[in-house]
C-alpha cells in the first residue's frame, strides 16, 4: 500500500477504534452514575427503586425538623404537598435548609424511610428548581384526577409552589 | 438620563458593529479597499460606545440609581463600593455587557497588534468579531437590557447574592470571559482563513499567540472558580463537575488541543483542516457555556437565569455561528488542507492522539452536562449524572495523556527517533517506579492503602522526569541564547503544571480527611494530627450582614499553631451565607466551616484536613502562565511578511 494511504488508514482504524472504546465507556459508566428523581407521590406509587440510590425531590414540611441532640442526626418529613415521605439525614445541612424550602435529597429508601446521603437546597431561597416544580405539579395533576375520579367535595389542594422565578 | 444615554450609547455600538463586520466583509468580497478600512474606526468606535454604557451602569451603581432595574436588583444601600462594582457583572445582563466589553477589549488589542497582516486578512478578522458583536448587542438589547428603568424607584435595592460577595468573585468572572471571549479571535483567525480559501498561508502562526493567551485566561479564570467555590460555598471540594463549571471546562479542554494543533499546523503545515474545526469547536463551546448558564435549562448550583426567551435566542444564535462555519468549512476545508506527511512514530502523531483524547473528554464532558435534558426530552424521567461519571471517564482518558506528555519535546517532527524515545520511556518509567516504589514501602510502614495516592505520585514524578530530561537536554546541546525560546519554556512551564496539578488533585482526594462533627465550647477535636479546640461564639456585625462568629483554636502538640474564624452570615436581605475560615499552607488546609447551632453553646462543624490542595491552583497557574509565556515567542512578533504589492495582487486575483 502507498505509505500515504497506509498511514490515513492507521489513522482512521486508530480513530475508529478510540471512538468505539469511548462510546462503549461512557454507555457504562452514564448506566452506573445517572440517578432520577422521584417525589414522594412517586416513591409511595413504587416508580422509586426500592434498593438503589435516586433523588427525592419536593419540600420540607413545616414542624417536621427534629434534631438528636447528642449528634448530627436530623429527620424532616419531604412532602409535595399530597404525599409524605421522612427522610433521615447525619450531618451539616445547606445554608438554604429551612421549613418550605425545596430541597433535593440523594439516598435510598431505608424500610418507609428515606436515607439521606446529600442534601442539596438552591442558594436562591425565591427559586424552585424546575424538577420539583415539575414533580410537584404532577403529583398535583395526579391528585386533582384522583379527586375529580372519586367526586369529593374537597377543597383544592394550595397551589402554591409553581413554577417560580 | 443616566441609563438612556447607555441604552442609546449600545444601540449606537450595535450600528457600528453592524459597521465593523458587512462592510470589511463586502471590502474584501469586492477589492475595495475603502470599505476594508472601515473596519479599524468602525472597531474602536464600538468599543468606545460599549465601554461607555459600561462605566454608565458602573456608575449607576455607585450612586445607588435604583430607578435602574437591574441595580435595585443586585445592590443595595449597605453594599460597600468593591462589590458594587462587581455587581455589574454579578447577574446576568451586566455579565453579558462584561462579554461584550471584553470581545470589544479583544478587538481593540487585534486591530493594534495587526497592522502587519495582509489588510484583507485583517479586515475579514475584525469583521467575524464585529459579527459575534452584533449578535451579542442584539442579545442584550432585545431580551436583557440592564438599564430598564423600574418606576417609582425603590427607596433601597435588593442585594447582591451573597455567594457572589467575595473578593474572588469580583475577578474570578472578567478572567474567565477573558479566556472564553478569547478564543473568538481564533475563531475568527480560521473563519476569515476558510473566507480567503487557500491563499493566507501563515494564518495559524498569526492566530498562535491569540489563542495561547485567550488560554492562558481561560485557566486562571477556572482555577479561580475553583478556589472560589472552595472558600465560599462551605463544602471544602474544588471541583463537583456542576454543569457551569464543566461549561468552562469543554472549551478549556478544546483550547488545550487546539493549541497543540495549531503549532503542528503552524510548523508542519498539517491537521490544518482538523485545527480549523477545533477553533469552531472551542468558540462553539464557549458560546454553548454561555447558554448554559444563562438559559437556567439545567438545574445547577449558580446559575442564575431562567427566562425561555433568553435560552431560545442563545440557542438560535448558537445554530447559526455553529450552522454557518460548518457550513463553510465543509466547503472551504478541503482548499485549506496543506501539509508534510509524517510516519507513525513522530510527534504529529503523538500530538494527534492528544488531541483526540482531549477532545474525546471534552466531547464525554458535553454528553454527562446535557445527559439530563436529552432524557428529559425522550421522556425518560428527571435524570442526573452523578460526579463518579465524569471522575471515571476523565481519568481513563487522562491517563494515555500523562503518559505520552514526556515524549512531546523529544519526538522529531516527521519521523521521530525510536531510540530516543526509548531511552525517555525507560528514564522516566524508572524514575515514577522508584517514587512509586519509595511511597509504597513508606506507606506499608504505616500501614495506609492508598492506590490514588500512589498513582499520584508516580504519574507526578514522571512526567516531571520528561521535563527534567528535555531541560538538561537542551542545556548541554544548545549554545547559550538560544536554549529555551519563550514557546518552549511556556511549553516546558505549562507541562510542568500538570505534573504539580496531578499532586494536588490526587493526593487531595486520597488523603483528605473530612469529619463533620458536633463541638461544644472548649472541646478538643483531633483531626489529621491536629488538635482543635472550639473557644466558643460571638455576634460579629459587617457592612451589609452580621454573622454568628466561631473561634477555633489549632493547636499542633499542645503549641497553638492558628487561629480561625469560621462565620455564618446572615445578609440584611435575609440570605444566610457560610464563610469557612481557611489556614493555607504548601502542604496542607486546615478548613473550618460552621453549621447550625445545636443549643446548649454546642455547634455542628465541618472540620477539614486537605493535603496539597493548593497544588492543584498552583498548577493551573503555571499552564497559565505557560499560554502566556509561549505566546510572547519572538517568532509571533509578525515583520511585515506581505508587502502592499502583493496585498494588491492578491485583492485583485480574487475579483
Amino acid at each position: 500500500m502507498h505509505p500515504t494511504r497506509k498511514r490515513r488508514l492507521i489513522i482512521v482504524l486508530l480513530m475508529v477504534a478510540a471512538a468505539a472504546v469511548a462510546i462503549g465507556l461512557t454507555v457504562f459508566a452514564l448506566q452506573k452514575n445517572v440517578t432520577y428523581l422521584f417525589s414522594p407521590t412517586e416513591v409511595l406509587n413504587g416508580k422509586a427503586p426500592a434498593h438503589s440510590p435516586f433523588r427525592l425531590g419536593g419540600v420540607v414540611k413545616e414542624h417536621s425538623i427534629h434534631r438528636d441532640p447528642s449528634s448530627l442526626k436530623v429527620d424532616f418529613v419531604v412532602t409535595d404537598r399530597f404525599h409524605d415521605m421522612p427522610v433521615q439525614y447525619t450531618g451539616i445541612l445547606p445554608d438554604l435548609f429551612r421549613v418550605g424550602q425545596s430541597v433535593i435529597a440523594t439516598g435510598q429508601m431505608d424500610g418507609k424511610h428515606f436515607k439521606a446521603t446529600e442534601i442539596l437546597a438552591k442558594h436562591d431561597s425565591t427559586y424552585m428548581p424546575k424538577e420539583v416544580a415539575d414533580a410537584i405539579k404532577k403529583a398535583e395533576a395526579a391528585g386533582r384526577a384522583k379527586n375529580a375520579e372519586h367526586k369529593t367535595a374537597a377543597p383544592a389542594a394550595p397551589t402554591q409552589g409553581g413554577d417560580a422565578h | 438620563m443616566i441609563p438612556e444615554l447607555a441604552q442609546f450609547a449600545l444601540v449606537l455600538a450595535l450600528l457600528l458593529a453592524l459597521a465593523q463586520s458587512l462592510l470589511p466583509l463586502a471590502g474584501a468580497w469586492s477589492g475595495s479597499r475603502a470599505l476594508m478600512s472601515v473596519a479599524r474606526p468602525a472597531a474602536y468606535g464600538q468599543a468606545l460606545f460599549v465601554a461607555a454604557a459600561f462605566v454608565l451602569l458602573a456608575y449607576s451603581f455607585l450612586v445607588h440609581d435604583f430607578s435602574v432595574a437591574y441595580v435595585a436588583d443586585n445592590s443595595n444601600l449597605a453594599l460597600p463600593w468593591y462589590y458594587r462594582i462587581a455587581a455589574v457583572w454579578g447577574a446576568h445582563e451586566g455579565s453579558l455587557l462584561l462579554w461584550a466589553l471584553i470581545l470589544n477589549v479583544w478587538t481593540v488589542a487585534l486591530c493594534a497588534f495587526s497592522r502587519q497582516l495582509p489588510e484583507v486578512f485583517a479586515s475579514r478578522v475584525i469583521a467575524i468579531l464585529g459579527l459575534i458583536s452584533v449578535g451579542f448587542l442584539l442579545f442584550m438589547l432585545l431580551t436583557s437590557d440592564p438599564f430598564t428603568r423600574l418606576l417609582p424607584a425603590p427607596a433601597n435595592g435588593a442585594d447582591l447574592n451573597p455567594v457572589l460577595q467575595d473578593p474572588g468573585m469580583t475577578f474570578h468572572p472578567p478572567v474567565l470571559y477573558m479566556g472564553y471571549v478569547g478564543f473568538s479571535v481564533a475563531f475568527a483567525f480560521s473563519i476569515a482563513a476558510l473566507l480567503g480559501g487557500g491563499m493566507e498561508k501563515h494564518w495559524v502562526r498569526w492566530a498562535r499567540p491569540w489563542t495561547n493567551v485567550a488560554w492562558g485566561f481561560l485557566s486562571l479564570g477556572i482555577v479561580a472558580g475553583s478556589w472560589w467555590a472552595y472558600a465560599e460555598l462551605g463544602w471544602g471540594g474544588w471541583w463537583f463537575w456542576d454543569p457551569v463549571e464543566n461549561a468552562s471546562f469543554m472549551p478549556w479542554l478544546v483550547g488545550a488541543a487546539l493549541i497543540h494543533a495549531q503549532a503542528v499546523t503552524e510548523k508542519r503545515g498539517s491537521l490544518s483542516a482538523w485545527t480549523v474545526l477545533l477553533s469552531i469547536f472551542a468558540f462553539s463551546l464557549s458560546l454553548l457555556g454561555t447558554f448554559l448558564v444563562r438559559s437556567g435549562v439545567l438545574t445547577s448550583v449558580h446559575a442564575f437565569a431562567s427566562d425561555p426567551k433568553r435560552g431560545v435566542f442563545i440557542l438560535i444564535f448558537l445554530a447559526i455561528v455553529v450552522g454557518a462555519s460548518l457550513l463553510l468549512y465543509a466547503i472551504r476545508a478541503p482548499k485549506v488542507v496543506s501539509g508534510r506527511s509524517f510516519a507513525g512514530m513522530s510527534r504529529e502523531t503523538g500530538i494527534l492522539i492528544g488531541n483526540l483524547l482531549l477532545t474525546v473528554a471534552a466531547a464525554m464532558v458535553l454528553l454527562g452536562t446535557l445527559f439530563p435534558l436529552i432524557g428529559d426530552a425522550f421522556g425518560w424521567g428527571r435524570i442526573s449524572v452523578g460526579p463518579p461519571y465524569f471522575g471515571t471517564l476523565f481519568i481513563l482518558l487522562m491517563a494515555p495523556l500523562v503518559f505520552l506528555m514526556p515524549f512531546g519535546p523529544f519526538a522529531r517532527w516527521g519521523r521521530a527517533d525510536n531510540g530516543e524515545l526509548k531511552r525517555v520511556l525507560i528514564h522516566c518509567a524508572l524514575f515514577g517506579l522508584i517514587v512509586g516504589g519509595v511511597l509504597i514501602a513508606w506507606l506499608w510502614s504505616r500501614a495506609v492503602d492508598h492506590l490514588q495516592l500512589v498513582l499520584g505520585a508516580v504519574g507526578a514524578a514522571y512526567v516531571l522526569r520528561g521535563v527534567i530530561m528535555y531541560v538538561l537536554k537542551r542545556w548541554r546541546g544548545v549554545p547559550r541564547g538560544r536554549r529555551y525560546p519563550a514557546e518552549m519554556a511556556g511549553m516546558l512551564l505549562a507541562h510542568l503544571g500538570v505534573a504539580v496539578f496531578l499532586v494536588g488533585a490526587l493526593l487531595t482526594n486520597a488523603l483528605s480527611i473530612e469529619r463533620d462533627v458536633r463541638m461544644a465550647p472548649g472541646k478538643l477535636q483531633e483531626i489529621g494530627g491536629y488538635q482543635m479546640r472550639f473557644e466558643g461564639v460571638k455576634h460579629v456585625k459587617g457592612p451589609n450582614w452580621t454573622a454568628e462568629q466561631a473561634t477555633v483554636t489549632v493547636l499542633d502538640d499542645g503549641k497553638t499553631i492558628a487561629v480561625m474564624h469560621p462565620q455564618k452570615r446572615t445578609y440584611d436581605g435575609g440570605q444566610i451565607q457560610t464563610e469557612a475560615a481557611v489556614d493555607a499552607g504548601i502542604t496542607r488546609d486546615l478548613y473550618v466551616a460552621v453549621g447550625e447551632d445545636l443549643g446548649d453553646g454546642a455547634w455542628a462543624m465541618r472540620l477539614y484536613d486537605k493535603p496539597f490542595i493548593r497544588w492543584i491552583w498552583g498548577g493551573g497557574v503555571l499552564m497559565m502562565a505557560g499560554g502566556f509565556i509561549a505566546a510572547a515567542d519572538r517568532r509571533f512578533r509578525v515583520r511585515r511578511q506581505v508587502s502592499d504589492a502583493q496585498t494588491n495582487a492578491l485583492v485583485e486575483s480574487q475579483t
